[in-house]
């Protein structure tokens, strides 16, 4: 009776799906905010995308792929013991975590490496924070026999020490950077340079869904995969549509893979988790849209930790993929029009739940994820039994292992 | 527009030579020494002046601006303070053209209007915004042109010229044409390839071309001043600054005098530039 409803659902005149305008903008956030030398190549890109998106051909290739690489469509889980402990809501979890590489970055490298081919690139290069998108990176490289650079920052190398090991096993180059505070940022800088010195050879693999346009609404597309099978997998389930979906974001892929294609279902709440770090008082937290204000990065305009001068600040997560003092554009955009509620959650929320999770449901997540489940525990015993929230569980926590072990003082 | 730009090329090309502009980093390594190298310039014989505007996060440039805007910022430069530098500046040089060179966000989060308004009351007289190409020109070059602010546009090359006409359409003042794909910092490409760009550029525009990126020495400015208009040296000037200071990145005796002879240099280079074309 309810699946009816879902699809005899009237077009809406007002989508919350019909961005990006032409020039890459979500209400004023988004835009091509980038050097001279890489302008032409980004409008070669998006020229290549406009056609790749209704090739049928890519579009059978990706689902090829999908399935025989990825492992797609991967599971809708329903989380009883969770579910139990908590007393409140059903709880089902997107299993992103169990993709080839370990998370939801995989999809968007897939997507990108085979746009690469077709405009006759031949080195990829990548940005990552926690390592999951450099190793996904690194083993589509692989995959089309592409020689591939990562940057990574000083700091992440460190604590994501077992990403570093997969990327080079994997053949990919791996280029630690010391500027900053050695993050995600500072990785991303260190890319774009590397871009612009070699823009006709090199394809500039971005991870998240932020950038210059196109690559906001290209991550977005593919990674919408990620909602799109669970909308139907919950239909077939409970026979009916979510009442809330929640996502970490970080710059927001895996979250508005998730998000989008319930962004016009009406019943369904969206919340999306950043990272709290210790507190939003003083600056080590990555809150952008909490505790941020509008203003330019990394080729588009979106909400970032800021001085009052325009300098960026560096921000600090215990998750080295959420620690980036920006998010991307479309979540800027769907927070100023209230489609989406965003909310911080600490490091310690997220150890904790970090340990619940693998201790209840035997499934050790990624700490980023650990921060959309930290809000799901919050929320779930004040709803109702026969409420139904479905959280994308964007990664496993091999690499966040030692690092979680080193704080709570296990081994040895 | 200010007067003082067109002003400057055209009194220089009276003179059959190039025109030199020199770039530091505004508050680099502190307010005080970064003034007194700005006045320093012109009396060593640079005839523009580019002004650093520090940005955490500056993606077109390699180590040594890098470190420069870090330097800068750590003494607590602001772009309130690089507007001030310009002002101070003004107060004693009336001729020289000041040109602000950085990344959007800091004028963004300023307020564009209020920033063009003080831009042009402290006496700037042009803009070079890395991050902004002419498919957002809505943001800055408009508003900056019906203030009658110079917005100079980066050509590069990979714009080609089917893109040309589109890059060179809201440029005023001069056309910077950056001479390699790359970061600020990097090697000089071969001299000729240089040369024929700029007189590709020149057929699709009546403004003047100056050349930057990778131009280091008082010989490179001569050799690529033969057939550019101009020629911009940055990273040679900031990394004369940087082996001047102390270990903790302090101004010391040397700062000023090192930049004063290095610009020197530049400048026979820029004078000797014509004679190499004429060979
Ligand atoms: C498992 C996992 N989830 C989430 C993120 C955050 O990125 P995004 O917000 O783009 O999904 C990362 C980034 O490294 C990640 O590895």
């Amino acid at each position: 009776m309810i699946r009816e409803q879902y699809v005899n659902q009237p077009p809406k005149p007002n989508s919350f799906r019909a961005g990006p305008d032409e020039d890459g903008r979500f209400g004023i956030f988004g835009g091509r905010f980038v050097a001279e030398t890489l302008m032409p190549l980004i409008l070669d890109l998006q020229a290549e995308w406009n056609k790749a998106k209704t090739d049928p051909t890519f579009k059978a290739e990706l689902e090829k792929l999908g399935a025989h690489y990825i492992g797609r469509p991967s599971p809708l889980y329903f989380a009883e013991r969770l579910t139990a402990e908590l007393g409140g809501a059903k709880i089902y979890f997107k299993r992103e975590e169990l993709n080839h590489t370990g998370s939801h970055k995989i999809n968007n490298c897939i997507g990108q490496i085979l746009l690469a081919k077709r405009m006759g690139k031949t080195r990829i290069i990548a940005e990552t924070g926690a390592g999951q998108h450099g190793v996904a990176s690194a083993t589509v490289a692989a995959r089309f026999g592409l020689p591939c650079v990562v940057y990574m920052g000083a700091t992440d190398v460190e604590r994501q020490a077992p990403n570093v090991f997969r990327m080079k096993l994997l053949g990919a180059e791996v280029k630690p950077v010391t500027a900053g505070n050695g993050t995600l940022k500072d990785a991303m800088n260190e890319a774009l340079r590397d871009w612009v010195t070699n823009v006709d050879s090199t394809y500039y693999l971005i991870g998240t869904a932020a950038g210059p346009h196109p690559y906001p609404e290209m991550v977005r597309d593919f990674q919408s995969v990620i909602g799109e099978e669970a909308k139907e997998q919950i239909l077939a389930a409970e026979g009916r549509l979510p009442d809330l979906v929640v996502a970490a974001v970080g710059g927001g892929s895996n979250a508005i893979g998730i998000f989008h294609p319930f962004l016009d279902e009406g019943g369904v709440k969206i919340v999306g988790v950043e990272a709290g770090g210790k507190g939003l008082d003083g600056d080590e937290h990555c809150a952008s849209i909490t505790a941020g204000s509008p203003g330019v990065l990394h080729g588009n305009r979106t909400y970032l930790l800021q001085d009052g001068d325009g300098q960026i600040k560096e921000g600090h997560s215990i998750s080295a993929g959420l620690d980036y003092p920006g998010i991307g554009p479309e979540h800027a955009w769907l927070n100023d029009v209230g489609r989406v509620e965003y909310v911080p959650i600490m490091d310690h929320e997220a150890l904790e739940a970090f340990q619940t999770l693998t201790r209840l449901e035997g499934i050790i997540p990624a700490l980023e994820p650990s921060h959309a489940l930290a809000e799901v525990i919050k929320r779930a015993p004040k709803m109702g039994k026969d409420e139904i929230i479905l959280m994308n569980l964007s990664g496993r926590g091999d690499k966040d292992i030692f690092t979680v072990g080193k704080i709570l003082g296990m081994g040895q | 527009m200010t007067a003082r730009m067109e002003q400057r090329f055209t009194d220089v090309a009276a003179e059959g030579r190039p025109v030199l502009v020199t770039y530091f980093m505004g508050g680099d390594p502190d307010f005080d020494t970064s003034l007194a190298i700005m006045k320093a310039l012109p009396k060593a014989g640079a005839d523009v002046i580019e002004l650093g505007v520090p940005f955490s996060d500056p993606m077109a440039d390699g180590p040594a601006i890098q470190l420069a805007g870090q330097r800068a910022l750590k003494a607590g430069q602001t772009l309130a303070k690089t507007l001030e530098l310009a002002r101070r500046f003004r107060a004693e040089d009336q001729r020289t053209p000041i040109v602000l060179m950085g990344y959007y966000n800091p004028i963004y989060v300023y307020g564009v209007e209020r920033f063009l308004e003080d831009a042009l009351d402290a006496g700037v007289d042009g803009l070079i915004i890395v991050d902004l190409p002419p498919e957002m020109d809505d943001e800055l070059c408009i508003p900056a042109l019906e203030k009658g602010i110079n917005f100079i546009r980066l050509a590069t090359p990979t714009t080609d010229d089917r893109r040309l006409p589109k890059v060179l359409e809201n440029t005023s003042g001069f056309v910077y044409y950056v001479s390699m794909n790359g970061i600020t910092g990097s090697a000089l490409p071969e001299p000729a390839l240089i040369a024929g760009a700029v007189a590709r550029i020149k057929t699709h525009t009546q403004l003047p071309v100056c050349v930057g990126f990778g131009v280091k020495t008082a010989d490179h400015a001569r050799v690529i001043g033969a057939s550019a208009d101009g020629v911009v040296v940055g990273t040679a000037i900031v990394n004369q600054i940087a082996s001047s200071l102390t270990e903790e990145g302090g101004a010391t005796e040397a700062t000023v005098p090192g930049v004063e002879a290095l610009v020197r240099g530049l400048s026979a280079g820029v004078r000797a530039a014509r004679a190499v074309a004429a060979e």
